[in-house]
């Protein structure tokens, strides 16, 4: 199987002011494309390797299938975490993921800020997450690092929000001020798609 | 503008600084958190480390590293390092070291403390603004060629390595040219005694702040491959970014300059390691002399 680019939902420019359309074209076409192109790559390679019985070989390519494989992953769920204002981006998240942000966090805006803090210190390349730890039925705040997918941190965590903080995600808006990308980024934050994500885990009795 | 002599000047003195400051005995030293947080006092006085600017002005790079580039890379991003390592380290014994010894202190051997990451990255920033200079680029000569001639093959089979490295670290981190004086790849093992063949030249990358001086290697060249380094001028295009780096900006002359030190440097070590073995070897002829003159229990006595 090969996988190919998903297309974004929305114009590239629909995210403006808080996400520049140059960003998002540059984001989506160049950076998400790259990422799905090389995975396809060494899973060809992967592929090679294990019908040779190349044990070596397949234990090599196991970084490239992490950084590529988990930047394609990273990516398609960050293009439905975002949504242009007019069509519910930056609405406050309701019904029972907006009770558990409450209970898991004491509000909304401790959550926020909490996701501001860790992805502001996150050094170097990475993502920082809401999550829903299945298992132990309760909302988490995670980093991963470079391009390791969420699951990295744990099997029972489920994405509801991730937000990119590689340099590319923000640098040609924002430059070295991180913070204000991760204070604007909520402005066009998608809850509607985590609030269905976190519905369908945790179906309400 | 800083002149370009002054400033191979002060990075000599800060690589003899790491040689004559650090020496085994204190790389073996814990160092506990105590020693590395702040002690209560009067008014604060500002730890000791500056941004210097890099050795030419910030247009000089142009059309390869703009100008925007270097106000935002150094300006903003080199700064924050330094200012927020000074804030770290005031009052505490940091504060006394060289830089370079900060860096190794702090990585703590893998178990990196909290000033590592502003400490490494003041370091790596200032050290890859002098990697740099206006009409930069073509061929190393005299020594360095040779080394790396030797080591690599030949000078192109070098780039390709350099090129391959800074473009395949994944995420933030560097590239580097290093000259490796001990054989010894284990992490905290140091070779007790390096022969001239076990020095060359190698090409390693780095993750985030992380530089060779951990591993315990001499740094030549580097290469800044986190984003912010060149996505203002090149956005996601890193492999022309680092053609334009090796063929327009790169210092063969400061890279020189550099082996220089760290050769003076591997054999002073390696003149004090000698010592150090002549001194045990002498201790351990006395003791045996005693144990032969004096009455043991094995002497065959029933």
């Amino acid at each position: 199987q090969t996988f190919s680019l998903p297309d974004l939902p929305y114009d590239y420019g629909a995210l403006e002011p808080a996400i520049s359309g140059e960003i998002m074209q540059l984001h989506h076409q160049k950076h998400h494309q790259t990422y799905i192109t090389n995975y396809n790559k060494a899973l060809e390679q992967l592929n090679d390797a294990i019908e040779k019985g190349d044990s070596a070989a397949v234990v090599k390519l196991q970084s490239a299938i992490k950084f590529n494989g988990g930047g394609h992953v990273n990516h398609s769920i960050f293009w439905k975490n975002l949504a242009p204002v007019r069509e519910g981006g930056g609405e406050l998240p309701h019904g029972s993921l907006g009770w558990a942000i409450d209970a898991d966090f004491g509000s909304l805006e401790k959550l926020i800020q909490l996701m501001n803090a860790e992805g502001a210190a996150l050094r170097g390349s990475g993502w920082v997450w809401l999550a829903l730890d299945k298992e132990l039925k309760k909302l988490v705040v995670e980093t991963t690092a470079n391009q390791d997918p969420l699951v990295t941190k744990g099997p029972t965590l489920v994405p509801l929000l991730g937000i990119d903080v590689w340099e590319h995600a923000y640098y040609l808006q924002y430059k070295n001020v991180r913070p204000d990308y991760l204070k604007n980024i909520w402005k066009v934050m998608n809850w509607k798609y985590a609030s269905e994500v976190y519905a369908k885990e945790c179906p309400s009795s | 503008m800083v002149p370009a002599a002054a400033t191979a000047a002060s990075l000599n003195c800060a690589l003899f600084h790491r040689q004559g400051g650090l020496n085994r005995a204190t790389r073996g030293l814990q160092w506990t958190k105590k020693q590395c947080t702040r002690k209560p006092g009067p008014a604060i006085i500002t730890a000791k480390f500056e941004l210097k600017p890099p050795p030419y002005p910030l247009n000089a790079l142009e059309p390869h590293m703009s100008k925007d580039t270097l106000e935002y890379h150094w300006g903003k991003h080199h700064r924050a390092y330094v200012d927020n390592l000074n804030k770290q380290i005031v009052g505490t014994e940091l504060d006394s070291m060289p830089l370079e010894d900060v860096v190794i202190v702090t990585y703590n051997k893998g178990d990196m403390l909290p000033a590592f990451n502003n400490a490494a990255q003041a370091w790596n920033h200032e050290f890859f603004w002098g990697c740099m200079k206006p009409g930069g680029g073509g061929k190393p000569s005299g020594e360095l060629l040779q080394l790396i001639e030797r080591d690599f093959g030949s000078f192109e089979k070098f780039v390709e390595e350099f090129k391959s490295a800074a473009a395949t670290q994944f995420g933030s981190g560097w590239a580097w040219l290093v000259y490796k004086a001990n054989r010894l790849d284990v992490e905290n093992a140091v070779n007790p005694r390096p022969l001239e063949e076990d020095k060359k030249l190698v090409v390693v990358k780095s993750s985030n702040a992380v530089n060779p001086l951990v591993w315990d290697y001499s740094p030549l060249l580097t290469i800044d491959v986190w984003e912010h380094a060149y996505y203002l001028d090149f956005q996601n295009r890193r492999p022309d970014y680092i053609s334009t780096f090796m063929e327009k900006l790169v210092s063969w002359e400061a890279a020189s300059a550099r082996l220089e030190v760290a050769k003076a440097q591997a054999a002073e070590r390696e003149k004090e390691q000698r010592k150090r073995d002549e001194a045990e070897d002498i201790q351990g002829s006395e003791a045996v002399e005693m144990y032969v003159d004096g009455e043991t229990e094995d002497s065959g006595a029933d």
